[in-house]
């Protein structure tokens, strides 16, 4: 697939109607998901769709069940002991959550980020190395084309190019976020979620962080847990409202970014929204 | 009024401080001049004993004169034997209690609790546990590999515990981010975990070389007092300690040689101490970042 260069401006937002450059077909449909750590409800019963190349934000107050929600479609779930699962997603026709499927192939159309940065205590390079190789990719020249492409999506290769040996840590926050953005893209998922990406960065790292994602519009499904209403309404395609009831996460509210953020249904969602509630 | 008070709170904690400062300064000094005082002995009666001659030669007349070159191979092969057997069962132990056990299951909790009782018992009752199951149970008789298979259980519980510390220490979002990546869980471990893990190993390494090297009571019951240059690890071999321990308490007139032992002895630890802790900072340091 030919990845053109990012582009120097902030792109303009369509924000008349359904979103312009996403496909609108579906890609993920969850239908009555729960899911319980121990005896603990995170969250209950939350059924919607995920559309194809678009930018799907979840918003809601802390403690509601998005990051947990987001760790259900990579089966990260796995690694969390007493972390009981129940209800459907399907990717096209795979059945997610069947104990038969493919855990390692789903976490490759589905990659990952999250609110830390988090890159390995390796170089640069073997930091996007790494991944590519244990997922059988051998040859050398290919490989190396690969790096550089992902840090190029990223607009770090610039940056980078010269000290590609020098340890992945002593990289700015922005920059780390970023190579770990360009270390799932470099496996070249269908898929991205990312939990609060940009929480933990300043302003100025976010707002770079915000542009790439924006960028990625299109080419990659997104699913991004975000607290800053500002940022959902400046990227979103579709927003979905989460809210704790009855001691439990739930979904309250669905649609396209524009219809959630101008012209919520929810009286919560609006409470919400105009910083009345939350 | 905010004045007052300063002024008083001043007056009140200096001679508390002053006493703080006098006794936290006067332990660390006589922690300290105890050890220079044992190196400094060591030294004065010691070194001039040393020559290439000591460290080959064979000990003559019980060790009166002579060198300590059987003892320094019984020593390496005991230690060697010790390490070859602990490494391996200690990782793979540390791997499972870490990775593969919660903290809070029944199976974790009994093996930690074991290996925390096992790192207590007194080395002569792991001795004579040796002498028992290595010597006469296997037959394997007063031998290096006697020693060092005792050794080796004394050595276990230090290395598991630090080791298993070490892998509990990795940052979850280690796993969590290999994992949202699709690397199964064996390449994780080998590639993320286990050298993340490897200065709390090394760590480890060094208590328990430690441990094994200046260990006396529990090779007198295993791999015996033979000071002859050993043939095989079925042959009974003098550990450096027990030599020194011999020199000094049985052989009159030995006390010029056992000094010298010692300082090897020590030196041989400070070196093994040095290598690891120089390995930890910077040597895998800089492997794990670069390659």
């Amino acid at each position: 697939m030919p990845i053109e260069p990012i582009a120097e401006s902030r792109p303009q937002h369509p924000f008349n109607g359904e979103p312009a450059d996403c496909k609108s077909h579906l890609f993920i449909d969850v239908n009555r998901l729960s899911l319980h750590y121990g005896e603990k409800p995170a969250f209950q019963d939350v059924s919607m769709s995920i559309k194809k190349g678009c930018i799907t934000a979840l918003v809601g107050p802390s403690g509601c069940g998005k990051t947990s929600f987001l760790t259900c479609l990579n089966r990260l779930t796995d690694l969390i002991a007493g972390c009981r699962v129940s209800g459907r997603i399907t990717l096209d026709s795979l059945d997610v959550l069947a104990p038969q499927a493919d855990v390692i192939r789903l976490r490759r159309r589905i990659g990952m980020i999250f609110q830390k940065p988090n890159p390995f205590p390796l170089s640069i390079r073997r930091n996007l190395e790494f991944p590519l190789r244990e997922h059988g990719l051998r040859d050398r020249q290919q490989i190396a084309q690969r790096v550089e492409t992902a840090l190029r999506d990223v607009g770090l290769w610039d940056e980078v190019k010269d000290r590609l040996g020098s340890p992945a840590l002593t990289l700015s926050g922005g920059q780390q976020q970023r190579l770990c953005i360009a270390r799932a893209l470099a496996l070249s998922p269908e898929m991205l979620l990312m939990d609060e990406p940009c929480s933990a960065l300043d302003p100025l790292s976010s707002g770079v962080v915000e542009d790439l994602i924006v960028n990625l519009r299109g080419r990659y499904t997104i699913l991004i847990v975000t607290h800053n209403l500002a940022q959902a309404r400046r990227i979103a395609d579709y927003a979905a409202v989460f809210w704790v009831q009855n001691g439990a996460g739930r979904l309250i509210e669905t649609g396209t970014a524009r219809q959630v953020f101008d012209e919520p249904r929810d009286p919560l969602t609006a409470a919400y929204i105009s910083g009345m509630r939350g | 009024m905010g004045e007052d008070r300063v002024e008083t709170l001043n007056r009140t904690q200096n001679p508390r401080e002053w006493l703080a400062t006098v006794l936290v300064w006067g332990a660390a000094t006589l922690v300290t001049a105890i050890f220079s005082w044992l190196l400094g002995d060591i030294l004065w009666h010691g070194l001039s004993h040393i020559s290439w001659a000591f460290l080959t030669a064979p000990p003559e007349n019980a060790g009166r004169r002579g060198g300590i070159g059987p003892i320094l191979v019984s020593t390496a092969l005991i230690l060697g034997v010790c390490l070859a057997v602990s490494l391996p069962i200690g990782i793979g132990t540390a791997i499972l209690l870490a990775e593969f056990t919660s903290a809070q299951s029944l199976f974790g909790r009994v093996t930690r609790r074991s290996l925390d009782v096992l790192a207590g018992v007194p080395s002569i009752v792991v001795g004579l546990f040796g002498n028992a199951f290595f010597c006469k149970a296997l037959g394997l008789g007063f031998s290096i590999l006697s020693g060092g298979l005792t050794l080796a259980c004394m050595v276990l519980p230090i290395l598991i515990r630090s080791t298993e510390e070490g892998f509990r220490a990795v940052p979850v979002s280690y796993r969590l981010s290999a994992a949202s990546l699709g690397l199964s869980r064996t390449t994780t471990l080998l590639h993320l975990l286990l050298p993340a893990a490897v200065p709390s190993l090394l760590v480890g390494l060094v208590l328990g070389i430690g441990r094994a090297i200046a260990e006396t009571a529990a090779l007198i019951f295993t791999s015996g007092y033979v000071d002859r240059m050993p043939e095989s690890l079925l042959d009974s071999g003098r550990a450096l300690s027990i030599h020194i321990f011999d020199l000094s308490m049985n052989v009159s007139g030995g006390d010029a040689n056992a000094y010298a032992s010692s300082l090897v002895l020590v030196v041989l630890l400070l070196a093994i101490n040095g290598t690891a802790s120089w390995l930890a900072n910077y040597g895998l340091h800089r492997k794990i970042v670069t390659i």
